[in-house]
């Protein structure tokens, strides 16, 4: 089962990538030539291999509950693409109505 | 006075200490070295001069009020542009994040800083750290100094060219599936991964996060040794940071002999698809361990062989979720912000003009691994081959200390033979993958030339938190190289003129 480029335009849209008729075309193939290569994976652990999460087995890491430094207001600012009011100022998340 | 820029970090360190030189020469002497090579190179993505200039001087005068400093205090160094840094933009070699700077340091930034390093500039990579030749940069590619026809590696390219080319002693990079080693090998310089959790994370701008390890780029085990030294250890802002000593790394690297090692040579890194000459070379160095009184055996581990297809699962699958934070409303580019459109439509403009074609392509094979229907066939099933290839690990270090194989199949490839074939640009990060799959220490060292003069590596493999292994056999099998040649590998590309 491949990947056509319907899917593609439907994984960027999920993926917020506005993605052009051409690129999902192209990317179409590329997607399903790595797909086959990585299928392998599915056919060679068996039900009774567990997932591995980490890469080192760790516990769950706590501090202290201690108020420590953070970014300023104007630091967390710094890099935004626009701001009023010292808030970022983003386009309109809601409809007009 | 004219430093001699082909000395290793310890010996110029050494030089400092003793008062036959200052930091503001050889910082000076590395930055006008950056100015003549990078038009050819474009290693560099930022280099500030004057600020480079007055931390050494810095240095300079801390030294001079008989301040006690570290052992690689006043040395220049380069840092891979996803580690964020407060005085300079950090990129991550894309569009994305064009001329934007960071409101704090990365952990390993504030320790370079704190251990007196002088740091000149940030490096070139692929966008992300996606990528295994730098070619994916939004910023062009970087050359390879041995030959600039060449990739010099990637992701890390930049980094191990830097330290290559004699711009500066040391660099940091980032290795999620080989960004520090394969650019190592392809460079004939050293390129270390720490065990996962060893050198913190925090502050590097994170790709696949279960995988993404921080480590040096340098041109002896001694002087990688010395710069893990100074930026690995315990911290608290990485979730994953392991709470232990670093260890006694240049004490390794120091080594006389490897009496009472036992080496694997790892039977599933080799034979077919690995250049003739990158088998010789091999095969020599292990040779050389073999007379320095090093046990060699041949070791089986049969899952290595899906450690490729199951990180290109797992990796997009993580970067996907990890690149969702650029969306052009906190920072970072903003694209089709005319007052018309909605939040969303402006994400979805910005992460098209932001992104480059390999970070499109990952993110959309990450979103569909991750999607409802695939999570199990794909994640899933990758995780499980994790275990697996951590099994083959467990098992092989029962029989022995270290493990050895090629670092990558071939030697640099040409600049755009592999951009429109990803599979095949995958395939050069084969022998590096398993490392980071189980988390293990890993590094690569210069093994020679091959017939064409392009450099070979070899790559160390130690049980996690045994990364002492590595630099024994690297610092070992250097010297008995060196004795060899006559000299290091590196003299030779000293007496190449680079030109683009």
């Amino acid at each position: 089962m491949g990947i056509t480029a319907d899917d593609v335009a439907r994984l960027g849209a999920l993926a917020r990538i506005r993605l052009t008729e051409q690129e999902c075309h192209d990317l179409a193939p590329e997607l399903n030539v790595i797909l086959e290569s990585v299928r392998s994976v599915s056919e060679v652990a068996g039900p009774d291999v567990p997932m591995a999460t980490h890469a080192i087995p760790m516990a769950n890491v706590f501090r202290d509950d201690v108020v420590t430094g953070s970014l300023t207001q104007e630091q967390a600012l710094s890099g935004a693409p626009d701001q009023e009011d010292g808030r970022f100022r983003v386009p309109q998340i809601l409809g007009e109505e | 006075m004219t430093p001699n820029l082909t000395a290793s970090a310890a010996e110029l360190a050494r030089l400092m200490a003793a008062g036959e030189l200052t930091s503001e020469v050889l910082t000076r002497s590395c930055l006008a070295r950056i100015e003549q090579l990078n038009p050819a190179l474009n290693v560099f993505l930022s280099v500030d001069a004057e600020s480079a200039l007055a931390q050494a001087r810095d240095i300079d005068a801390r030294r001079a009020a008989g301040e006690k400093l570290g052992p690689l205090a006043g040395i220049p160094i380069g840092v891979k542009d996803n580690f964020c840094t407060t005085d300079f933009p950090t990129t991550c070699g894309s569009r994305m994040l064009q001329g934007w700077t960071p409101p704090y340091d990365s952990t390993v930034v504030g320790k370079l800083r704190a251990a007196g390093l002088v740091i000149v500039g940030k490096t070139n990579m692929d966008e992300f750290a996606m990528g295994s030749s730098t070619e994916t940069s939004f910023y062009g590619p970087t050359r390879n100094p041995w030959d600039t026809e060449r990739i010099p590696g990637g992701s890390g390219g930049g980094s191990a060219a830097a330290v290559a080319s004699f711009m500066v002693p040391l660099a940091v990079g980032s290795d999620t599936g080989g960004s520090i080693r394969q650019p190592g090998s392809v460079t004939g310089t050293v390129g270390v991964k720490p065990t996962y959790g060893g050198v913190s994370r925090y502050g590097l701008v994170a790709m696949a996060s279960s995988l993404d390890q921080p480590g040096p780029c340098a041109r002896t085990a001694l002087d990688a040794a010395m710069l893990q030294e100074i930026i690995g250890g315990y911290d608290r802002h990485d979730s994953a940071s392991i709470d232990q000593p670093v260890g006694d790394l240049t004490g390794a690297a120091s080594a006389a002999d490897l009496s009472g090692l036992r080496v694997g040579v790892v039977t599933e890194l080799g034979g077919e698809g690995y250049e003739p000459d990158v088998l010789a070379r091999f095969d020599e160095a292990v040779d050389l361990l073999r007379a320095a009184g090093a046990e060699v055996v041949e070791v089986s581990c049969p899952s290595f062989r899906y450690a490729l297809p199951a990180y290109y699962l797992i990796q997009p699958a993580e970067l996907s979720s990890n690149l969702a934070r650029f969306d052009g409303m906190r920072y970072g580019h903003r694209a089709g912000d005319d007052g018309t459109r909605s939040a969303e439509e402006v994400m979805n403009l910005t992460r098209d003009e932001g992104f480059g074609k390999e970070a499109k392509r990952r993110i959309i094979i990450g979103t569909y691994a991750l999607s409802a229907g695939y999570y199990d066939a794909y994640y899933g099933s990758a995780q499980k081959v994790r275990t697996l290839i951590q099994q083959d690990f467990d098992r092989a270090f029962e029989a022995v200390d270290v493990l050895v194989s090629p670092t990558t199949p071939t030697v640099a490839f040409k600049i755009g033979e592999r951009m429109a074939d990803p599979m095949s640009m995958y395939m050069a990060d084969l022998c590096t993958i398993p490392s980071n799959m189980a988390g293990n220490a890993s590094a690569s060292f210069p093994a020679g030339l091959s017939e064409d003069g392009l450099p070979v590596g070899l790559q160390v493999m130690a049980p996690p938190m045994a990364d002492e292994r590595l630099y024994r056999v690297g610092g070992v099998l250097e010297r008995a190289l060196e004795q060899q040649w006559g000299a290091p590998l590196l003299a030779r590309l000293a007496e190449k003129e680079i030109s683009a």
